[in-house]
């Protein structure tokens, strides 16, 4: 069958098995390769990816399901070269030790982000609670979002100041 | 890797698009709603079809939280963070929040549907539980119209319903009734996000002098499918609730439940279990009913 997908502004038509998975699909036939996969079970979450700005476990949804709708991957955080402020506070406090968990927490994070620009610790960890890391342990992954949550209300307030000037 | 034996994929654009396909397509075909659950059994080849209707695009038709003076209706295709979020859902059958709080995980929620839930009839579903708490009905639709099962007529069996091959659950129907009314949820999972171990709901209706009206109790994982219990509703009505009648509830969830020995624990934990939790849930219901 045909498929047209939209991912990270792209929109890409191809030909697929029905029981294609999506995160097969933009694995390896888009080879978008930032998206991991993992359990195959929809318990660790590194599949995470937006589909029409929901986070969905991408093992858990056919390919073709997502025809029509936009998909957002870990490649469509950064600007060019400018990473996410999401990505940056993970770089910054150490968010990820072997990185394979980190799509899927990026892209989780993100949405909560964007949901409640001001989280508490509670609040990450709930977010995260679908979702497994086994390297840093979720101290310094819900730092990472702190930070991010931090520097974004700070660029928000220069940004204002700017504007006011 | 898992992945599902070959299938067509065809995509519902209404209810009755949806039923024109099941009868053409008969026992071959299955609906997809959030497919959480049914696309892991179709990956370990536990399910096969040749046929996979996907009702997402139905979202607009039966996604939906209606509350009316004497009943909530509540679309199929309502997803579990619907349901968790909606605040005036919550207010009436505060239940449901309780719940939907320790179904899986936001992840998950985003795509598990009510529909889905109670079709798949896994005896350790919460929201059948909660539906069998409250007294829900459950519609119908087919090529000859509607009709509508109460939950103990719509489980069959485990993984059994009283939908057939060419129908489509459409909406859930729970009525409110007049009074001071409760209700609660509890569950004991090994860990976040898991299926449970036991758990349970309980709903409470008070009368002007304060005395229980009506009072139900839902189990689930501890029988074939999600247990409503008669005797606890009639032991309760008509009397004042206090400890010694949520304890004297408790004991009969023990003896009427039929939980069996697995990896989760063993029978004897889970009676346990019921007991604790229908007393807990009860007198959650009652505190909420008084304030
Ligand atoms: C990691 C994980 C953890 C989970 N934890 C829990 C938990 O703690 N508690 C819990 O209760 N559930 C849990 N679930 C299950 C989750 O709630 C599922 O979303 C739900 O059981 C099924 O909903 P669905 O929309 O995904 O159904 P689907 O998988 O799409 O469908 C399930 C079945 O229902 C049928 N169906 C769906 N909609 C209709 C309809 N409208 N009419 C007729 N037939 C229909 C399908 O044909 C299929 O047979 C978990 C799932 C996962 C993946
Ligand atoms: S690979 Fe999808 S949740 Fe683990
Ligand atoms: S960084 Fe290794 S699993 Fe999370």
């Amino acid at each position: 069958m045909q498929v047209t997908v939209t991912v990270n502004g792209v929109e890409y038509t191809k030909e697929i098995e029905g029981r294609l998975l999506l995160v097969h699909f933009l694995r390896d036939t888009l080879g978008l390769t930032g998206t991991h996969w993992g359990c195959d079970t929809s318990n660790c979450g590194t599949c995470v990816v937006w589909m029409d700005g929901e986070p969905v476990k991408s093992c858990t949804v056919l390919a073709a399901m997502a025809g029509g709708r936009e998909v957002r991957t870990v490649e469509g955080l950064a600007n060019g070269a400018e990473l996410d402020p999401i990505q940056e506070g993970f770089r910054q406090c150490h968010g990820l030790q072997c990185g394979f968990c980190t799509p899927g927490m990026l892209m989780t994070c993100r949405h909560l982000l964007d949901k409640n620009p001001d989280p508490t610790e509670g609040e990450i960890r709930e977010a995260i609670s679908g979702q497994i890391c086994r390297c840093t342990g979720y101290s310094s992954i819900v730092r990472s979002v702190r930070w991010a949550a931090v520097h974004e209300a700070e660029a928000a307030e220069t940004k204002e100041e700017a504007v006011a000037q | 890797m898992q992945v599902p034996a070959p299938f067509e994929y065809e995509r519902a654009t209404s209810v009755d698009q949806a039923i024109g396909l099941l009868e053409r397509l008969g026992s071959s075909a299955r609906l997809v709603a959030g497919g959480h659950s049914l696309l892991p059994m179709m990956k370990l080849r536990l399910a096969n079809f040749e046929y996979l209707i996907d009702i997402n695009d139905l979202h607009g038709e039966l996604g939906y939280i209606r509350l009316g003076a004497d009943e909530v209706r509540i679309g199929a295709m309502t997803r579990h963070r619907e349901l968790l979020e909606s605040d005036a859902l919550a207010q009436v059958f505060p239940v449901f929040r309780d719940a939907e709080k320790v179904i899986a995980d936001p992840i998950v929620r985003n795509r598990g549907t009510l529909g889905g839930s109670l079709c798949q009839a896994d005896p350790s579903e919460d929201l059948s539980a909660v539906c069998t708490t409250l007294d829900a009905s459950c519609v119908i639709r087919g090529a000859n119209g509607e009709r509508v099962v109460s939950m103990e007529e719509f489980h069959v069996g485990p993984y059994e319903t009283a939908v057939a091959d060419n129908e489509i659950l459409t909406e859930i129907r729970i009525p409110v009734k007049s009074g001071k009314s409760g209700s609660a949820y509890a569950k004991v999972e090994r860990r976040a996000g898991d299926w449970a171990v036991v758990s349970a709901g309980a709903a409470i209706w008070l009368d002007d002098k304060g005395h229980i009206h009506d009072a139900r109790v839902g189990l689930a994982a501890v029988g074939p499918n999600t247990t409503g219990i008669p005797e606890i509703s009639a032991a309760l009505r008509g009397h004042e609730p206090d400890e010694s009648l949520f304890e004297l509830a408790g004991a009969i969830a023990a003896r009427s439940c039929d939980p069996s020995t697995d990896t989760r624990g063993s029978a004897e934990y889970k009676r346990h279990l019921a007991d604790e939790l229908t007393r807990r849930t009860l007198r959650k219901a009652v505190e909420r009913a008084r304030s």
